[in-house]
C-alpha cells in the first residue's frame, strides 16, 4: 500500500496544481467576459468581415465572412512558407556542399555566408529588406525590364501571367506522367530484384515528364500565351503596371529574408549529414566495384539523408512558424489578418488567438508526425 | 592515361608556363581591380560582351597553365591545392575573387570614404555614403530607449555591477568553487532582480538597501566566529533576521541617509528600451527558462504517466506555436485570465511568455542529453543507493548538461535573436527604436544606416556567444 501511495501522490499533486491553475484562469475569464459584456462563441466566423485584404490568393473582399478572411490569411502563410522552403532548400544544399569543398575560397565564402546571416535576428533582416533595400528600387515609370518582361519596382515585382487554353489536359498529362514514373520505378525494382537487370529509370522519368506535357501541346490542343505587364498612367506622377501577376514587396522581402536565414541552418544540417557518413563507407563501396555515381546514389546519399532529414524538417517547421513575422511588415498572413485585424474588429481575443495557435499547432504536429513516421521507416534496423 | 600533353607544363618547360600563367592570372586580376577602383577599362577596345568576359577567360587560361600536381615551389603548390584543383574550381575561385574585388569599392565608400561622421544635424549628410551622424545623434535612444537622459547612469551602473558580480566565478578559489552553482542559480538572479527592480525602475521600495547592506556586512563579520558546522544555517537565517531587526526595531536614520533609494525617480517599463532592454529581457529569460526547461525535461522522462503526459503536452504546445502568437496571447488574452484588479506589467508578461516558450526548447535539448546517457549510469547510481533527486543532481544532470552545451547555446542564441519580437506588446528594444527613429520627420531616409548598425551589434553579440559556447564545449569535452 505504501509503495503505491508513493507513486500516486506526486502525480496527484501535479494534476491538482494544473487543474487549479486552469480552473482559476477559466473562472477569471468568465467573470471578466461577463463584466465587459463579451459572450464566448465561434459564431462570429460566419459574420461579414467588412475589411479588405491587400493580397489574396482567393477571391475576397469586405462582404465575405471572417472564416473566408481566416482562409485568406492561412493561404498567404502557406504561400510564403512553400516558396521560402523551396528557395531555402536549394540554397542550403548548395552552401552546405560548398562548405565541404576542398577549394579554400568557396569554403570560406560559404562559411562567411552562414556565419553572417545566422547571427542576425530574422526580424531585423526582414526590416532591412523591406524598409531599406527594396525601398531603393526604382519607381514603376523608371523601371527597366529584366529580359523584357519582368519589372522590379518599388511597388513590387511584375511578372507575365500565363493564359492557358485547355489547362486541364496539361494538368492531367503531368499527373499521368507522375503515375507512369511511379509504376516504372516499382517495375524496375522488381526486375532488378528478380533478374539483376538495371533499367535506366532516371532517364525514362526525365523523358516522360517532358514528353507527355509536350504531347499535350501538340495533340491535346493546349495553348499558352503570355500577358506582359504594361505601364499605365493613373495620374501625372502616379504610374502602375497592368496585367500579369504582381508580387507585392512585402512578399518579396519576406521570402527573401526567410529563405536566406533558414538556408544557413539547412546548410549546417547538410554539412553535418555528409560529414556524418564514415569515410570507410565510401571506400568499402568503391572496393566492391561500384562506380562513383553509384557510390553517391546507393551508399552515401541514403545514409546522409537519414541524418539530414530530421533536422531539416525542423527547419521547415521553423520557417513556417517564422513566417508569422510577416505581421511586422504588413504582409497579410494568418497572424496579421486574423489575430490582428479580425481581433481588433470583433474583440474576441480568446477565440481568435486560440484558433490561430491551434492552426499553427496542427501544422507543426502533423508535420512532426509525418517526420516521425519517415524516421521510423528509414531507421537502421539493427537493434 | 594516354592524354595528349596539350599546353600542359612538364619538367622541361615548367618555368615558361609558370611565368606565362602567373602573368595572365595577374593581368586578369589587375584588369578587374583597375576597373572597379579607378574605373579604368583596359579592355575597352573589345566588343562589350567579350570585354566583360575577358578577365575571366584570361584568368582561367592562366590558372590552367600553372596547374601542376607537384612543382616543389611551396606557394604554387598551396595555391593549386586550395583554389585550383580542376577547371570547375578554378572558374569558381576566379568568380569569387572578382566579386570580392568588385564589391569592395562600393562597400568601402559607403561605410567610410563617402560617409559623414561629424555634426549633429541632417544637413551634414550630403554625401552618397552612410550618415553615421544619424546613429551618433540617436545613440542614447538606441541604447536606452525613452529612459530619461539624466537617469541613464542607473542602467550603466547596474550592468557594470552585474557583470562584475557575474565574473565572480573566474576569481573564486577552490574553497568556494562548490558554492558557485548555488550562487549562480539562486543568489545571482536574486541580486540581479533586485538591481533591475529597484535601481533601474526605481520602483516602490519594500527592501531597504541601506539596512540590507548593513545587515549583510554585520552578518559576514559575525560569520567568521561561527563554527563551520552551523555556517550554512547561520547564513540562511541571521542576515534576514538582522535586516528585519534593523528595519523595524532599531532606527539609525541619521547614519543611513546615504543608502536610501527614495531619491530615485520611478521610470515605468514603457520608457525602457533600446539595447539595454534587449539585455534585460535576454538575461531574465535565460535565467528563468533554464530551470523550467530542466524540470519539464525530467518530467518528460518521468515514470509517472500523468506527469509525463503533462510535460509532453506543455513542450509540444509551446514548440508548435510561433513566438509572435505567444506574445499576442500575453498581450491580449492573458489579462482576461487574471482577476480584474490584478495587473501585471507588460514587460513582466513578455518575459514570462518568452521564458515559457524557450523553456520548451531547452527541455527538448536537455532530454536529448538525458537520452544519450547510457543506462549504466542510472543503474550504477541506483546501485549506490541514491534516490531520484540525488541520482539526477550528482550523476545524471552534470553529464547530460555537458553533452548538450551546443544545443543550449543555440537555444540561448535563438532567445537573443527573438527579443526584437516584443514590439508586439508595445516595448521597443533596439530594432523597435530604429523603426521609431526612422519615421521621425527630421531624420527621414536613414533606414539603411540604422539597420546596418543594429545588425553589426547583434552579429557581434551572437557570434561572441557562439564562439564562447564552442570554447565551453571544448573545455568540458570528456572522452566516453
Amino acid at each position: 500500500m505504501n509503495f503505491k501511495l508513493k507513486d500516486i501522490v506526486p502525480q496527484l499533486i501535479t494534476v491538482t496544481a494544473v487543474v487549479l491553475v486552469f480552473g482559476f484562469f477559466t473562472y477569471n475569464a468568465q467573470i471578466n467576459m461577463e463584466n465587459r459584456g463579451i459572450d464566448f462563441g465561434y459564431g462570429f466566423l460566419s459574420q461579414e468581415s467588412s475589411f479588405d485584404v491587400q493580397f489574396s490568393l482567393i477571391e475576397y473582399d469586405g462582404s465575405h465572412s471572417y472564416f473566408r478572411a481566416y482562409l485568406v490569411g492561412l493561404l498567404n502563410t502557406i504561400l510564403v512558407s512553400v516558396i521560402g522552403i523551396i528557395i531555402a532548400t536549394i540554397l542550403g544544399v548548395i552552401v552546405g556542399v560548398a562548405r565541404l569543398s576542398p577549394n579554400y575560397l568557396i569554403n570560406k565564402f560559404a562559411a562567411f555566408y552562414v556565419e553572417f546571416f545566422r547571427n542576425i535576428p530574422l526580424l531585423l533582416q526582414i526590416f532591412f529588406w523591406y524598409f531599406a533595400a527594396l525601398r531603393a528600387l526604382p519607381l514603376p515609370q523608371d523601371a527597366e525590364a529584366i529580359f523584357g518582361v519582368f519589372f522590379l519596382t518599388i511597388k513590387g515585382l511584375y511578372v507575365p501571367a500565363f493564359i492557358w487554353q485547355n489547362f486541364s489536359v496539361f494538368f492531367y498529362s503531368i499527373v499521368a506522367a507522375i503515375i507512369a514514373i511511379i509504376v516504372i520505378r516499382i517495375h524496375a525494382k522488381r526486375v532488378q530484384e528478380n533478374q539483376g537487370k538495371q533499367i535506366p529509370v532516371f532517364l525514362i522519368s526525365i523523358g516522360l515528364i517532358f514528353i507527355l506535357p509536350l504531347l499535350s501541346f501538340l495533340i491535346g490542343g493546349v495553348g499558352i500565351s503570355f500577358e506582359v505587364p504594361v505601364l499605365k498612367q493613373l495620374a501625372t506622377t502616379s504610374f502602375i503596371y497592368e496585367g500579369g501577376v504582381s508580387l507585392p514587396p512585402e512578399l518579396i522581402a519576406l521570402t527573401l529574408s526567410l529563405s536566406l536565414y533558414t538556408a544557413t541552418f539547412i546548410a549546417e544540417c547538410v554539412r553535418a549529414g555528409i560529414q556524418g557518413v564514415g569515410k570507410g563507407q565510401k571506400e568499402a563501396a568503391a572496393s566492391i566495384g561500384l562506380t562513383p555515381n553509384q557510390v553517391l546514389k546507393l551508399v552515401i546519399m541514403p545514409q546522409a539523408l537519414r541524418i539530414i532529414i530530421p533536422p531539416t524538417t525542423n527547419q521547415y517547421l521553423n520557417l513556417t512558424k517564422n513566417s508569422s513575422l510577416a505581421a511586422a511588415i504588413a504582409y497579410p498572413d494568418l497572424v496579421l489578418v486574423f489575430a490582428g485585424t479580425a481581433l481588433m474588429q470583433t474583440g474576441k481575443a480568446i477565440e481568435i488567438v486560440s484558433i490561430t495557435m491551434f492552426t499553427y499547432l496542427t501544422l507543426s504536429i502533423s508535420i512532426s508526425l509525418l517526420m516521425n513516421w519517415y524516421n521510423k521507416k528509414i531507421a537502421i534496423q539493427e537493434k | 592515361m594516354s592524354k595528349i600533353n596539350f599546353l600542359r607544363p612538364d619538367k622541361d618547360n615548367l618555368n615558361t608556363f609558370l611565368y606565362l600563367g602567373s602573368f595572365l592570372f595577374l593581368i586578369s586580376v589587375l584588369d578587374v581591380f583597375l576597373n572597379s577602383f579607378f574605373s579604368l577599362n583596359l579592355t575597352g577596345f573589345l566588343p562589350g560582351f567579350l570585354s566583360f568576359l575577358f578577365p575571366l577567360i584570361l584568368g582561367f587560361v592562366g590558372l590552367y597553365f600553372i596547374r601542376i600536381e607537384f612543382s616543389g615551389i611551396k606557394q604554387l603548390d598551396l595555391l593549386n591545392k586550395h583554389i585550383n584543383t580542376n577547371n570547375f574550381n578554378a572558374v569558381l575561385s576566379l568568380l569569387i575573387i572578382f566579386v570580392i574585388i568588385k564589391s569592395l569599392p562600393p562597400i568601402l565608400s559607403w561605410f567610410v570614404i563617402d560617409a559623414s561622421f561629424a555634426g549633429d544635424t541632417k544637413d551634414v549628410c550630403t554625401g552618397s555614403g552612410a550618415c553615421w551622424t544619424y546613429i551618433k545623434v540617436w545613440m542614447r535612444r538606441f541604447m536606452y530607449g525613452m529612459y530619461p537622459n539624466a537617469e541613464q547612469w542607473r542602467i550603466n551602473l547596474s550592468f557594470i555591477a552585474l557583470v562584475l558580480m557575474g565574473s565572480v566565478g573566474y576569481f573564486a578559489t577552490d574553497r568556494f568553487k562548490k558554492y558557485l552553482t548555488l550562487y549562480y542559480v539562486v543568489i545571482y538572479p536574486l541580486i540581479a532582480f533586485l538591481f533591475i527592480f529597484f535601481f533601474i525602475s526605481g520602483g516602490p521600495v519594500f527592501f531597504d538597501f541601506s539596512y540590507g547592506i548593513i545587515a549583510a556586512i554585520l552578518s559576514i563579520i559575525l560569520g567568521f566566529f561561527i563554527p563551520a558546522k552551523y555556517k550554512f544555517y547561520y547564513f540562511l537565517i541571521v542576515p534576514l533576521a538582522l535586516y528585519i531587526t534593523l528595519k523595524y526595531f532599531i532606527f539609525f536614520e541619521e547614519y543611513i541617509e546615504l543608502g536610501k533609494l527614495d531619491g530615485l525617480n520611478w521610470v515605468e517599463t514603457g520608457a525602457w528600451g533600446g539595447l539595454s532592454l534587449t539585455f534585460i529581457i535576454s538575461f531574465f529569460c535565460l535565467i528563468f527558462c533554464f530551470p523550467i526547461g530542466m524540470a519539464f525535461a525530467l518530467g518528460r522522462r518521468s515514470n509517472f504517466p500523468l506527469i509525463r503526459y503533462i510535460s509532453v503536452g506543455f513542450i509540444e504546445f509551446w514548440r508548435g506555436v510561433p513566438l509572435i502568437t505567444v506574445l499576442f496571447m500575453s498581450a491580449v488574452m492573458f489579462p482576461m485570465f487574471l482577476p480584474e484588479d490584478f495587473f501585471i506589467d507588460k514587460l513582466v508578461r513578455a518575459i514570462i511568455a518568452i521564458s515559457l516558450f524557450e523553456a520548451a526548447y531547452v527541455a527538448e535539448v536537455i532530454r536529448g542529453g538525458l537520452q544519450a546517457l547510457p543506462r549504466g549510469q542510472y543503474e550504477a547510481a541506483k546501485s549506490l543507493g541514491m534516490g531520484y533527486w540525488k541520482m539526477h543532481i550528482f550523476v545524471i544532470l552534470p553529464q547530460a548538461l555537458k553533452l548538450v552545451i551546443p544545443g543550449i547555446a543555440n537555444t540561448f542564441l535563438a532567445l537573443v535573436k527573438d527579443t526584437p519580437l516584443i514590439f508586439v506588446v508595445g516595448l521597443l528594444e533596439i530594432v523597435g527604436m530604429l523603426n521609431l527613429a526612422k519615421t521621425n520627420p527630421k531624420w527621414l531616409g536613414f533606414a539603411m544606416e540604422g539597420y546596418v548598425f543594429a545588425a553589426i551589434i547583434f552579429w557581434i553579440i551572437c557570434y561572441a556567444m557562439s564562439k564562447y559556447s564552442y570554447n565551453l564545449e571544448q573545455k568540458y569535452k570528456t572522452d566516453r
